[in-house]
């Protein structure tokens, strides 16, 4: 799949994330030494692999049981305008300064994987497609929440032109910031699952993922990509950039 | 003294004081509830909801990821412990026999006879003060489990969710509860450091009749 991330400041990006991971490390291996040990009574630290394996187990475990729970029919709640939380926070694994600036002028979404059109779209073709809103609640994996709204395509109508397989498993996306996440495909197709290009009735500022966001009401918030540069459909698991750390991958309200 | 039901005595003088059913769910709950507690604080450390932190030491699972994993693998031994521990107390009589009768009044009269010294502590029988907070954490387990349920899916829960203020509602609900459980566990260590003898009969059932008083 071509790379068109090419143009974001990448040293810029790059430290920030690898500081997030270096502490990410570090957290493990004192967590590691401290609480599971001291709960664990009787286990040493060469043990720690075998119970790291079985936490995993249980998240893939916990991502079944969510997809069984999650009904397509069921709508996330609704809120007035007045309720919008002013500011709505900004949030990503690095400062808001960093934010990758997308030049709308040359931008392109690509599309990969089973798709059957992958021709790419410019953000004026995205723009021509029919357009709905919604003020929902943004919750957060580390349990603050934010209400805010956000406009666009509903993804299921997006995902009909471009003809992808709606069969498949896992819908993929790479951002221009390097993140990448995947959700599952009945989500994709929930009625609220949005794929938008304006917040607060604004064009998407870069702070909240210019040119586009999925927002997606039925999921944490690490599950809403911010400025997407390709999506993919997918049976083989993709992944994330938090999942891949040790967030839960279904992740869903 | 009198025996009460649910009190068997054994042909050496010793009583049954926690059937095995019960020993055993107690022990997975403690590692449970311990579990959810200190992951808990780490989940709660990432987005603080009043004007404090957790102790990172005192935390379980290292960083938020790691803490999240910890207590959803956690939340099935604790929910399917309970049900299982709920459902014996139920219908094998367990309830019934240890936690009736409860009422306000003797509540209020055996707290106000604690507060002056006299504490009936009788080997196997549950004073009132003890039954109430015991079918009081039982209760707040159970809001643990339900406020919990509301913030991992607040969507698919929001009929429920909504009986609690919605997500942000919840949130605090849950909090409450884990600090309330908090405190009966450190009321309820703190008794058993007191009177001792009240601790082997969680291992091994049984207690001796002889060894009963008052006071203490």
């Amino acid at each position: 799949m071509p790379d068109s991330r090419g143009k974001l400041d990448r040293n810029l990006v790059a430290p920030a994330r690898e500081i997030v991971k270096l502490e990410r490390r570090l957290f493990l291996k004192q967590g590691l030494s401290l609480g599971a040990l001291s709960l664990l009574s009787g286990c040493d630290v060469t043990d720690s692999d075998a119970v790291q394996k079985v936490l995993w187990k249980m998240s893939r475990w916990n991502d079944g049981v969510q997809a069984a729970i999650f009904n397509s029919g069921k709508l996330a709640q609704e809120y007035p305008e007045s309720a919008i939380t002013k500011p709505f926070p900004f949030n990503a694994f690095y400062a808001e300064s960093e934010a990758p600036r997308v030049d709308a002028a040359t931008y392109k979404l690509e599309l990969g994987g089973l798709i059957r059109d992958k021709a790419p779209w410019t953000l004026d073709k995205l723009y021509a497609l029919p357009q709905s809103s919604q003020v929902t609640r943004h919750i957060c994996v580390e349990g603050w929440s934010a209400i805010g709204k956000w406009g666009g395509v509903t993804f299921k109508t997006f995902l009909e032109r471009v003809g992808a397989d709606m069969t498949a498993k896992y819908v993929g996306f790479k951002c221009a910031d390097d993140y990448y996440t995947s959700i599952d495909m009945p989500t994709a197709l929930h009625p609220q699952t949005l794929l938008t290009f304006k917040f607060a009735d604004n064009i998407l500022p870069v702070a909240y993922g210019f040119p586009m966001k999925l927002r997606i009401p039925t999921k944490l918030g690490f599950k809403n990509p911010k400025h997407i540069t390709a999506i993919f459909a997918t049976n083989d698991y993709p992944g994330g950039y938090w999942e891949d750390q040790g967030y839960n991958w279904f992740s869903g309200s | 003294m009198t025996v009460q039901t649910g009190t068997t005595v054994a042909g050496d003088g010793k009583i049954l004081v926690h059937p095995l059913m019960v020993r055993i769910t107690h022990w997975i709950n403690v590692l449970a509830m311990l579990t959810m507690i200190f992951s808990g604080w780490r989940i709660y450390n990432a987005s603080p909801i009043f004007n404090f932190k957790f102790p990172a030491d005192l935390t379980l699972g290292g960083w938020l990821g790691g803490a999240l994993q910890w207590h959803f693998a956690a939340m099935w031994v604790l929910a399917l412990n309970g049900i299982a521990y709920l459902l014996y107390g139920l219908f094998a009589g367990h309830f019934k026999s240890n936690f009736l009768p409860l009422t306000p009044r003797s509540v209020f009269n055996e707290f106000t006879n604690a507060l002056r010294g006299k504490i009936a502590h009788e080997v196997g029988v549950y004073n009132a003060v003890q039954r109430a907070a015991y079918v009081g954490v039982i209760c707040l387990i159970v809001i643990l489990v339900l406020s919990g349920l509301v913030i991992w899916k607040s969507v698919q829960f929001q009929e429920l969710g909504a009986l609690m203020g919605g997500y942000e509602g919840a949130r605090i609900l849950h909090f409450f509860a884990m600090t309330l459980i908090v405190l009966f566990i450190i009321v309820h260590v703190v008794m058993v450091a007191l009177v001792p003898r009240t601790f082997l009969p969680m291992l091994t059932g049984h207690a001796r009749t002889t060894s009963h008083g008052h006071g203490g």
